[in-house]
C-alpha cells in the first residue's frame, strides 16, 4: 500500500477551480441518493414485511395500512431468544479469542526478526485465501472426530481461525506504525515487553483493535455453512441457521424468517458503519505484500 | 519472565551492561531467546493450524475414503469417490455452470464498481451517509439477503412481482413468468444479481480507497499539459487504479466461486441440480456420500487454484505489484 503514503496536499486554489459547477453536484449527489437507496431497499422490505400484519402478508403493495409491532412480541415467543444467545456466544467467543492470539502474534511480528517470521507470515496470508465454504468437507471430518458436533466451541474456534488472518493484518499494520520510542521508554523503567505492549501500544493502537474486533464480531455472526453443518440441533444453532427452520417443505413462515433476520442484520450494519473506511486497508493489505 | 528480562536487554543497547547472571547464560539463555517468538505468535500458529490447516489435511484424507452416509468409515477407498463423482451425470455442466457464474458476476460486478465508485468520489452534500447506505449488503449475512431476495421474488406478491405487474412487463400473479426461481435461466439470472449485489459494496470501496490513493498533482500536471478530460480518465486514472481493480477482482473471484448461501437459500441448487455450483453440488453430495463430498472439495480447490493463478497471469500481475 505504497501508493497511500504518496499523497500530497492539493493548493487550496486549484482545488477551488476543479470544484463541479452546482449543477453537476445536484446531479451527482441525486444520482448518489438514488443508488444509495437501492441499496437500502431490500433491508428496507426486511423491516417492513416484519412489521406487516399477519392478515396483510400476501398483500399486492409495497406498505401495509400499518405496522405491527407485537410481531417481535410472537417472533420472541418463538424461542428465537436461544439462538440469538447461541450467535451472541459463538461471535463473542471469536473475536475475544482472535484478539487474545492476535494482538500479540502482530505486536510481536511488526517489532522483531525472528526464525520463522517469514514463514509466519506466510501462513497467515494463505489462510486469508481459504475460505470455510472450500473447506467443509475437511471442518465436518475433523470435528466429528473430536466428537464436537453441535459444541459452541467447534463454531468459536473455526471462526476465530478463519478471521484471524484479517485481525494480524490490520493490528500488523497499526503496530508497525507506532514509532518504537513509544515503548523503549517504558522498557528501560524495567517494563516487561508484554507490559510495555499492554500499557504502551494497545492504548495507541487502539482504532485498529476496534476495527479487527467489530470485523470478526461480524463476520461470525454472519456465518452461515460451518453453523449449518455443525449444528444438527436448534439448541446450539445460531441464527443464521436457526432461520432456516422457518423455511418448510411447502411453507415459508415470511413473517418469522424475516423479523429473525430484521434482529440479525440491522444491528450488525449499524456497527460496520463505525469502521466503514478501515476495513478495506486490512483486506486488501495482505494480497499486496 | 525471566526470558522477557533477557529479550528487553538484548533489544536495547543495555546488554552490554547488564550485570553478568549464571542463570540465564550460554545454552539455556540462547533456547530461551529461540523459543522466545513461540510465547508470541504460538498461540495464533496453533490456532490456525488447528482450524484452517487440520480441515485441508481431513478434506483430501476424506477424498480417499470410503464412508456410509451415516459416517461410520468402512475403510480406504482410493480413487473411487473421484471416479464416481467425474462419472455423475451432472458433474460437467456443474463446473461449465460455476466458471460462468463467476465469470459474469466477476465481470458485471467490477464493471458497475468502477464508475460508482467515482460516483461517491465526487464532493457533495450528505456523501457520507449515502457511502454509509451503500454498505449495508456488506455488512449484513449473505444468506438473509438472499432471503429477502427470494422473498421480492415470490410469485404471488413479491415486490419485485409488484412492481414489474405496475409496469406491465408481468401479466399474471402466481404464473411460470412469475415464479423466476422456479426456471433455472431465469433463477442464474437473479441469483447472479444478487450476487453482484453483495460483491458491490466491497469492490467499491476498494477502488475508492485506489481513487483516492492517486495524488491530486498528477492531475495538475495534466491539466497542465492541457490533457482532455477523457485523455486524463485514460492515461492516469485508469492505469493508476489497475493494482487496487486487480486486488479487488482478485478476492472477488475466490469469493464469488466459492459462494453457497445465495444459491442454497434461494432454490437450493435445484430443480435437479440445475441451478448448483460446485460448492452446492458439494453440499448436497456431502448429505449421501461424504467421500464423494470431499472428492468434489478437492476438485474445486483445484480449480480455484488455476482460476487464480490464470488471472494473475492474464493481469500480469508480477510487472504490476513489482
Amino acid at each position: 500500500m505504497a501508493a497511500v503514503t504518496i499523497s500530497t496536499r492539493a493548493p487550496a486554489a486549484t482545488r477551488a477551480s476543479r470544484r463541479m459547477p452546482r449543477l453537476g453536484t445536484a446531479v451527482v449527489a441525486v444520482a448518489a441518493y438514488v443508488i444509495a437507496v437501492i441499496f437500502l431497499l431490500p433491508y428496507l422490505e426486511m423491516v417492513i414485511t416484519a412489521l406487516r400484519p399477519q392478515s396483510q402478508l400476501l398483500d399486492r403493495d409495497y406498505l401495509p395500512s400499518h405496522f405491527a409491532w407485537s410481531n417481535f412480541a410472537t417472533l420472541w415467543s418463538t424461542g428465537l431468544g436461544r439462538n440469538i444467545e447461541s450467535s451472541l456466544e459463538i461471535a463473542g467467543g471469536a473475536t475475544v479469542l482472535v484478539l487474545l492470539v492476535a494482538i500479540p502474534a502482530a505486536y510481536y511480528s511488526a517489532r522483531r526478526k525472528f526464525r520463522g517470521r517469514a514463514l509466519f507470515l506466510v501462513l497467515v496470508l494463505v489462510t486469508q485465501m481459504f475460505q470455510p465454504t472450500a473447506l467443509v468437507v475437511g471442518i465436518y471430518r475433523q470435528f466429528n472426530d473430536l466428537n464436537m458436533i453441535n459444541s459452541i466451541w467447534s463454531l468459536i474456534l473455526v471462526n476465530a481461525g478463519f478471521n484471524l488472518a484479517f485481525a494480524i493484518w490490520i493490528l500488523n499494520a497499526y503496530f508497525t506504525a507506532i514509532p518504537k520510542d513509544l515503548e523503549e521508554a517504558a522498557l528501560v523503567d524495567g517494563t516487561t515487553r508484554f507490559g510495555a505492549m499492554l500499557r504502551v501500544v494497545v492504548p495507541v493502537a487502539w482504532p485498529g483493535i476496534v476495527t479487527a474486533l467489530i470485523f470478526t464480531f461480524i463476520a461470525a455472526w454472519n456465518e452461515f455453512i460451518v453453523a449449518l453443518t455443525l449444528t444438527t440441533n436448534n439448541t446450539t444453532a445460531p441464527l443464521t441457521v436457526a432461520l432456516n427452520g422457518y423455511i418448510g417443505q411447502y411453507q415459508v413462515d415470511w413473517q418469522h424468517l424475516l423479523g429473525g433476520s430484521v434482529v440479525a442484520t440491522i444491528p450488525v450494519i449499524i456497527l460496520f458503519a463505525f469502521i466503514e473506511g478501515k476495513v478495506v486497508g486490512g483486506l486488501t493489505a495482505g494480497s499486496v505484500k | 519472565m525471566q526470558e522477557t528480562t533477557a529479550e528487553v536487554a538484548g533489544a536495547g543497547e543495555l546488554a552490554r551492561k547488564r550485570p553478568p547472571d549464571g542463570r540465564t547464560s550460554g545454552a539455556g539463555r540462547r533456547l530461551g531467546r529461540r523459543l522466545l517468538p513461540l510465547a508470541w505468535v504460538g498461540p495464533a500458529a496453533g490456532l490456525i493450524v488447528f482450524a484452517v490447516i487440520w480441515p485441508v489435511y481431513e478434506m483430501f484424507h476424506t477424498s480417499f475414503q470410503n464412508i456410509s452416509p451415516i459416517g461410520i468409515v468402512l475403510g480406504s477407498n482410493g480413487t473411487k469417490n473421484y471416479s464416481t463423482l467425474f462419472h455423475e451425470p451432472a458433474f460437467g455442466s456443474v463446473v461449465v455452470r460455476t466458471i460462468i457464474w463467476t465469470a459474469v458476476v466477476v465481470t458485471v460486478t467490477m464493471a458497475i464498481a468502477l464508475p460508482l465508485a467515482q460516483l461517491f468520489n465526487q464532493r457533495f452534500p450528505g456523501r457520507r451517509v449515502a457511502r454509509w447506505a451503500l454498505i449495508a449488503p456488506w455488512a449484513a449475512s449473505v444468506m438473509m439477503t438472499s432471503i429477502v431476495f427470494r422473498w421480492m421474488l415470490d410469485p404471488n406478491n413479491g415486490a419485485i412481482n409488484v412492481l414489474l405487474h405496475q409496469v406491465g412487463i408481468l401479466k399474471n400473479f402466481n404464473s411460470t413468468t412469475a415464479d423466476w426461481l422456479g426456471r433455472p435461466d431465469a433463477a442464474m439470472v437473479w441469483m447472479m444479481g444478487v450476487a453482484i449485489f453483495v460483491s458491490l459494496p466491497f469492490s467499491t470501496y476498494t477502488l475508492l480507497a485506489g481513487l483516492q490513493a492517486i495524488p491530486q498533482d498528477v492531475y495538475e500536471a495534466a491539466r497542465v499539459d492541457g490533457a482532455s478530460r477523457l485523455g486524463t480518465y485514460r492515461s492516469i486514472t485508469l492505469p493508476l487504479l489497475r493494482r487496487a481493480a486487480l486486488i479487488a477482482a482478485l478476492i472477488n473471484l475466490m469469493n464469488v466461486f466459492n459462494s453457497f448461501p445465495i444459491i442454497w437459500e434461494m432454490t437450493g441448487g435445484g430443480p435437479g441440480y440445475e441451478t448448483s455450483t460446485t460448492t452446492v453440488f458439494m453440499y448436497i453430495l456431502k448429505q449421501s456420500n461424504i467421500g464423494e463430498a470431499g472428492a468434489m472439495s478437492v476438485v474445486n480447490f483445484g480449480i480455484v487454484i488455476v482460476i487464480v493463478l490464470a488471472f494473475l497471469r492474464a493481469s500480469r500481475w508480477n510487472s504490476e505489484v513489482n
